[in-house]
């Protein structure tokens, strides 16, 4: 590209013909300074990938719950290893983040309030993870739950159902 | 009979050997040209000023509050690099290390609350530093470029102590640094990146701790120590302190 210039500043005047010398020295440290660039820039891409971890020893994002005659009805259930409420309504089970969505505290379920609560920053949410008040920028997500085949309850983390989709039991 | 022992005499006697003279080549500094010299060939004297006017190092031209915050930083390497030697960055061997030093270790305690007390009071006092920079107007030129390396000293120091935050592998360490990354990924587009490159991982977890320890012993002291190093020499570059007619002493 910058040789079709150089060439091109030639045919308009006769200053770049006359002094070819310094038209390659040019043309020479913008090649370097280009490979240069492009080093530094490749570089910089393969150190991020470098840096993002391919593997991770992260627990699963699937877990089961157990049967679902563990969950009286009308009950609220929170599982602390997995961060989530279990749901029980006469419509039947829905698993509900205890992760609130503003800053990433975990929730916790007020019964005498009928209301989740946030202790970092003070959101409130009602049990369907809807916000009351408070910081938290989107409600809280709906996992979704399943059964197994050998009949438990199984939730996945990482699929988000709509609000108000149950599992009839 | 060999003249008595005298202080004085071996210090001259020292000045004479050829070790000492490879190191000191100026010789005594005894003219304003030598002691000038003695600056000017010194690693660590030549970026700071050979001559200060007089009423830049009365108390209310800055309140040492630079310095202060220079002092701390080396007690915060010192003390750091101390605790480093019983401080293993893995879960959850941190946490127990960490109660080692505060329950086990001798002096322990001592170092463990000399790096953390002088870590909150550098922060303190770098912000105290800048307002009162600000307030004197030592932002203006000739010290626009120092007043941007000074910004750039506040983050690095901020980030430090949030990086050190992490360390103790406590509650308070995974929850403040669940909600701080979680702020990260809030800056658009790259805001969700960013955090997973952070934390090396979706969570707060062993990379997390690991990378926090590399940036909090390693990378961010190199940069705050270049920075440093720019800060003071371009004091000196842009005639010394900003100094009022009201900070006191004899108008120079």
């Amino acid at each position: 590209m910058s040789e079709t210039k150089k060439s091109s500043d030639g045919k308009n005047g006769p200053a770049a013909s006359s002094k070819p010398g310094a038209t390659r020295r040019e043309f020479l440290n913008e090649v370097a300074t280009g490979a240069l660039g492009i080093a530094g820039l490749g570089s910089m891409v393969v150190t991020y990938r470098f840096l993002s971890p391919n593997v991770l020893f992260e627990p699963p994002t699937t877990f089961r719950a157990g049967s679902p005659d563990l969950y009286p009805l009308n009950s609220v259930t929170y599982l602390q290893d997995q961060q989530v409420y279990i749901v029980r309504t006469d419509q039947g089970f829905y698993a509900v983040s205890a992760v609130c969505t503003h800053l990433g505290c975990i929730t916790q379920w007020k019964p005498e309030f009928e209301q989740i609560w946030c202790p970092c920053h003070g959101s409130k949410f009602r049990l369907d993870g809807t916000k009351i008040e408070g910081p938290a920028p989107r409600p809280l997500p709906h996992f979704s739950i399943s059964l197994t085949a050998d009949g438990e309850l199984q939730v996945d983390k990482l699929e988000v159902l709509p609000l108000g989709q149950v599992l009839k039991v | 009979m060999a003249t008595p022992f005298s202080l004085q005499g071996a210090l001259e006697q020292l000045r004479t050997t050829r070790v000492w003279r490879s190191i000191f080549r100026r010789g005594p500094a005894r003219t304003n040209r030598t002691r000038s010299l003695a600056v000017f060939g010194n690693l660590f004297l030549h970026f700071l000023p050979v001559k200060v006017r007089e009423k830049s190092l009365r108390v209310r031209a800055s309140y040492y509050l630079g310095s202060i915050s220079f002092f701390l930083f080396l007690a915060l390497v010192i003390s750091g690099v101390l605790l480093m030697f019983y401080y293993h960055p893995a879960a959850p061997q941190a946490y127990r290390d960490m109660k080692d030093l505060r329950f086990v270790v001798s002096n322990g305690v001592f170092l463990r609350n000399l790096h953390r007390l002088a870590a909150q009071l550098m922060v303190l006092l770098v912000f105290w530093h800048m307002f009162h920079v600000f307030y004197r107007g030592g932002y203006k030129p000739p010290h626009e470029f120092n007043w941007v390396v000074g910004v750039f000293l506040l983050i690095v120091t901020l980030f430090l102590s949030y990086t050190g935050y992490l360390l103790p592998w406590d509650q308070l360490a995974f929850w403040a640094i669940t909600v701080g990354t979680n702020i990260i990924s809030a800056m658009p587009v790259i805001g969700k990146k960013v955090r997973f490159v952070s934390l090396g991982g979706n969570l707060v977890g062993e990379n997390a701790l690991l990378r926090f320890y590399v940036l909090h012993c390693v990378v961010l002291p190199l940069i705050a120590i270049l920075l440093i190093a720019v800060h003071f020499w371009r004091v000196q570059k842009d005639g010394g302190l900003t100094v009022r007619e009201s900070d006191g002493g004899q108008g120079k």
